[in-house]
């Protein structure tokens, strides 16, 4: 329906840039998901868009309507967004109907009830609508708050955090309906979460955010073999950095010894590090030659399908995981290798 | 950034303003001159008076922890017979006006009075001189009076402080080898220390603000010098004067309570509420403590109760009259017009708080909200200065075409109102500022990204929201209305006369018997906030296991 439009945005408070110097565009129909930690600006880029702060500066425009410049300011009730919050903010003393016919404005009672029954049914919760918020489960008040903010058809759709209140078991699952039903309703989204998983699994494309920034913007897969910082890397997964040598024909020499990746490397020979992942490691039981790849077992861990390794690797420290039957124990030398894949090569 | 006034700031600002300047004008009045009588008074009897009323402040907060510390600890931590009864029981005398219990307890211990009359039937003695026996009537018994009643708000705030401490610090305390009194001086007590001080400047102001008991006891303090300057001498920059040195008091109070509470946060965190008692007393010591807070309990409210109750009985014909519904009636309306206006007022206050990301727009709630400290004597001359001033610009204008219309503000109900609005305006605030937190940030997000006005968020969403917290609010002021004096005193119409009046005269010319139905009725409405705050902090421990299922 729709195009969110943010230009060098900015937002001070109290002397600290929150937001600095932010731009994002985002397509029809397109679910963007803002990744970072707690502190990065993600929730007040998603406040600004709402008009429930005012930015210091910037623009802000949705289907080439502007919302904020520095001539102009648009209240909030004026903007036709639909907001889905953390603690869902479900009125209390309203029923769930009532609360998902909140935002249906200057309409007729019929049109008003119709819709709210088709709301229901869209989030399978027919014949709920007489209950109270608090007489639902967790799964049930975030269906109810979905419901409530796309019943207006707001021209976009914001989510801050709506699934870090679900228990793990069920969040995966709640997450593809969710994301059924907003396709469903053709409605652009701007997901905010601090969590890679859910990030991944909910949304299309993925703008990470660091310190009012937006380091960098892609598919999940873009992000996860081609990070163009280590601060992207490292949010996406936990591994290792090593000094690498640049060989060419997507090799490199590294003290742990060749290592080749599956993906065309930009740039000629040069030094830097890669950033390795523990599921391309492998380790084997120490050969007799004396290896440049033998490590140390510092810990082991049995996590019923899977043990846990914790190796040492010039100054650093990664945890392993393997399908072995416990074969090395503490204390232990062992050949690592590092698996081809598609490796993530920072230039020094 | 564009630059803009909302009309809720407008209302936020200007309330703050308006309940703000009799403050101002008493500071600014109090800084002018006034050879003829303040010199006279500071050459005089201002010297005592002071130190009377240190003496006062000081004997209070003396016997109030006496009475209190044993009872909040015995109530928070131990076992023993009566006690969940004790727990609520033991606030009642906070419901006891001081001119109440002082002519009760005048009339029992005067030499007229039955205790005297069976002492010297028993023992024999003809006169005065063949036995001593005190005086009810002076600084001492004064300091017995006002204590008797203020102690309440140390014992829930200090039994409140030790609930909020984990009982595990103290079973910590004790495997290390500390006994159960070893323990409470090491652990708990410092560790409400902060509660504590803040509980005392509490009843120290209260203390200080008390007009009747001192003014019936005939003890001189500041605060019967600032009624007898302003009617003995017509002078309001001399009462401005003395109220002056009351409000450095009041800065001095207000300043201790702030800085005991700055460190609340670090050292009074990780409260867990659990109800199990943490000492069983043995059979002697349980029955001590019960019988330790029966004797306070008779005291401070039972027998000044059932004195009150036989006078009613005995005198039911004189005091079941006119004059009391009258009073009442009287008082009931002022009350509610009060409430009312208070709880509107701090409701668009906070609401303003609330949509403003601006801390200055914290300020109109502060400055409001200071009146609470203002004792009722100073509290009246304060709200006089302006007004007269409004009345005497008034008069000179409409004098120019038609007959002056007289003292229109000062001289009418608006006086009165102003005062106790401006005096209880804070208990509004607070209450409704903490009902406001409540509610999550997010609902008014929500409401206002569904296309809503703040307007319209405040009435649909809000209002519903936060009627417990304003009913609360509107109660709490609405039985401080009742009980105030000093203030009524002062400023009341000449043909006005509130509840608390009209019991106050008849306590002054010792007939207290005829308005013993009036004075029952102010300790009966007294009662309600007992109740009704015991029964919504069950009903809010309902909500909040009913939300989390």
């Amino acid at each position: 329906m729709s195009d969110l439009l943010i230009e060098k945005l900015n937002f001070d408070y109290q002397g600290n840039k929150v937001i600095d110097n932010l731009s994002l565009t985002i397509g029809k129909n397109e679910i963007v998901c803002l990744l970072g930690a707690s502190g990065c600006g993600k929730t007040t880029t998603l406040k600004a868009v709402a008009g429930l702060i005012e930015p210091s500066s910037g623009l802000i425009s949705i289907s080439n309507k502007t919302f904020n410049d520095k001539h102009v300011f648009v209240a909030p009730e004026k903007r036709n967004i639909g907001m889905m919050f953390q603690d869902y903010a479900l009125f209390p003393h309203l029923t769930v109907a009532q609360n998902i016919g909140y935002g249906l404005l200057d309409k007729n009672k019929k049109v008003k009830s119709e819709r709210i029954t088709e709301m229901l049914s869209l989030v399978k919760l027919e014949g709920l609508g007489e209950r109270y918020p608090h007489q639902l489960s967790g799964g049930q008040q975030q269906r109810v708050a979905i419901a409530r903010a796309l019943a207006y058809k707001p021209s976009i759709l914001l989510l801050d955090e709506p699934f870090s209140n679900i228990d793990h078991q069920v969040r995966f699952q709640l997450i593809e309906d969710i994301r059924r039903i907003i396709k469903d309703q053709q409605v652009s989204a701007i997901f905010v979460t601090h969590s890679k998983d859910e990030a991944f699994a909910f949304s299309d494309k993925l703008a990470i955010m660091h310190e009012g920034k937006i380091i960098q913007q892609g598919t999940a897969k873009e992000l996860f073999y081609q990070p163009k910082a280590k601060m992207v890397a490292e949010f996406l997964g936990q591994g290792i950095y090593i000094d690498a040598q640049y060989l060419g024909d997507s090799k490199f020499k590294t003290l742990l010894g060749k290592v080749r990746s599956t993906q065309e490397i930009d740039g000629d020979k040069q030094n830097g590090s890669l950033y390795i992942r523990p599921q391309h490691i492998s380790l084997k039981p120490k050969s007799t030659v004396v290896a440049e790849n033998s490590v140390t077992i510092l810990s082991k861990r049995f996590m019923g399908t899977r043990y846990i390794y914790r190796i040492g690797i010039s100054d650093q420290e990664i945890e392993i995981a393997s399908t072995d039957d416990g074969q090395f124990d503490h204390g232990d030398q062992v050949d690592l290798n590092i698996l081809p894949h598609p490796v993530n090569f920072f230039i020094n | 950034m564009r630059f803009s006034i909302s009309r809720w700031q407008c209302i936020a600002w200007s309330a703050g303003i308006i309940l703000t300047l009799p403050l101002i004008f008493l500071i600014f009045e109090s800084l002018i001159p006034d050879p003829e009588v303040f010199d006279h008074l500071w050459n005089t009897v201002l010297w005592d008076y002071t130190f009377n009323t240190f003496v006062l402040i000081f004997g209070v907060l003396a016997l109030s922890c006496l009475i209190a510390l044993p009872l909040g600890w015995l109530v928070a931590y131990c076992d023993f017979p009566g006690k969940k009864q004790f727990e609520w029981a033991l606030m009642l005398p906070l419901a006891m006006p001081t001119y109440i219990i002082a002519y009760v307890y005048t009339d029992l211990l005067d030499y007229a009075g039955p205790v005297q009359i069976w002492l010297r039937s028993t023992f024999n003695w003809q006169n005065p001189d063949d036995y001593w026996f005190f005086d009810i009537r002076t600084l001492p018994g004064a300091i017995v009076m006002i204590a008797l009643v203020l102690y309440p708000y140390l014992f829930l705030i200090f039994k409140t402080a030790l609930r909020e401490q984990s009982f595990k610090l103290v079973q910590a305390s004790q495997l290390m080898g500390y006994s159960a009194r070893q323990s409470f001086f090491k652990v708990s007590l410092p560790l409400a220390r902060g509660s504590i001080v803040a509980a005392l400047a509490l009843i120290a102001m209260e203390a200080m603000a008390d007009f009747a008991t001192v003014n019936y006891f005939a003890v001189s303090t500041l605060t019967t010098a600032v009624y007898d300057t302003w009617l003995g001498y017509y002078s309001l920059t001399a009462a401005a004067k003395i109220s002056g040195i009351m409000l450095l008091f009041v800065f001095m109070f207000l300043s201790i309570e702030r800085f005991s509470r700055r460190n609340k946060a670090v050292h009074e965190r990780g409260g867990v509420n659990n109800d199990a008692m943490l000492y069983t007393l043995s059979k002697r010591n349980g029955f001590l403590a019960t019988l330790f807070c029966c004797v306070v309990l008779i005291f401070a409210f039972f027998i000044p109760v059932s004195i009150l109750v036989g006078y009613a009985v005995s005198y039911f014909d004189q005091a079941w009259n006119s004059e009391f519904f009258i009073y009442a009636w009287q008082s009931l309306k002022l009350a509610a017009i009060v409430s009312f206006i208070c709880v509107a007022l701090s409701l668009f206050v906070v609401f303003n708080q609330r949509l403003s990301a601006k801390s200055i727009d914290l300020i109109p709630g502060r400055m409001a909200s200071m009146g609470y400290a203002l004792p009722g004597t100073v509290l009246a001359i304060a709200v006089l200065l302006p007004l007269s001033l409004l009345d005497d610009a008034v008069n000179q204008f409409v004098g120019q075409f038609m007959e002056e219309p007289g003292l229109i503000f000062s001289g009418t109900l608006v006086a009165i109102t102003l005062a106790y609005v401006v005096r209880f305006y804070a208990i509004s605030q607070g209450t409704i500022e903490a009902s406001f937190t409540r509610i999550s940030p997010s609902l008014d997000m929500a409401s206002r990204s569904m296309g809503k006005t703040p307007g319209q968020t405040l009435s649909k969403i809000h209002f519903p929201l936060l009627r417990r917290g304003m009913l609360t609010a509107a109660l709490l002021i609405f039985i401080e209305c009742m009980k105030e004096l000093p203030a009524a005193l002062l400023l009341r119409p000449f043909d006005f006369e509130t509840l608390a009046t009209h019991v106050f005269q008849y306590v002054s010319d010792e007939q207290l018997e005829l308005a013993s139905i009036s004075a029952l009725f102010i300790v009966l409405v007294g009662l309600l906030p007992l109740y009704f705050i015991t029964s919504s902090m069950e009903s809010a421990k309902f909500e909040e296991e009913s939300t989390n299922e």
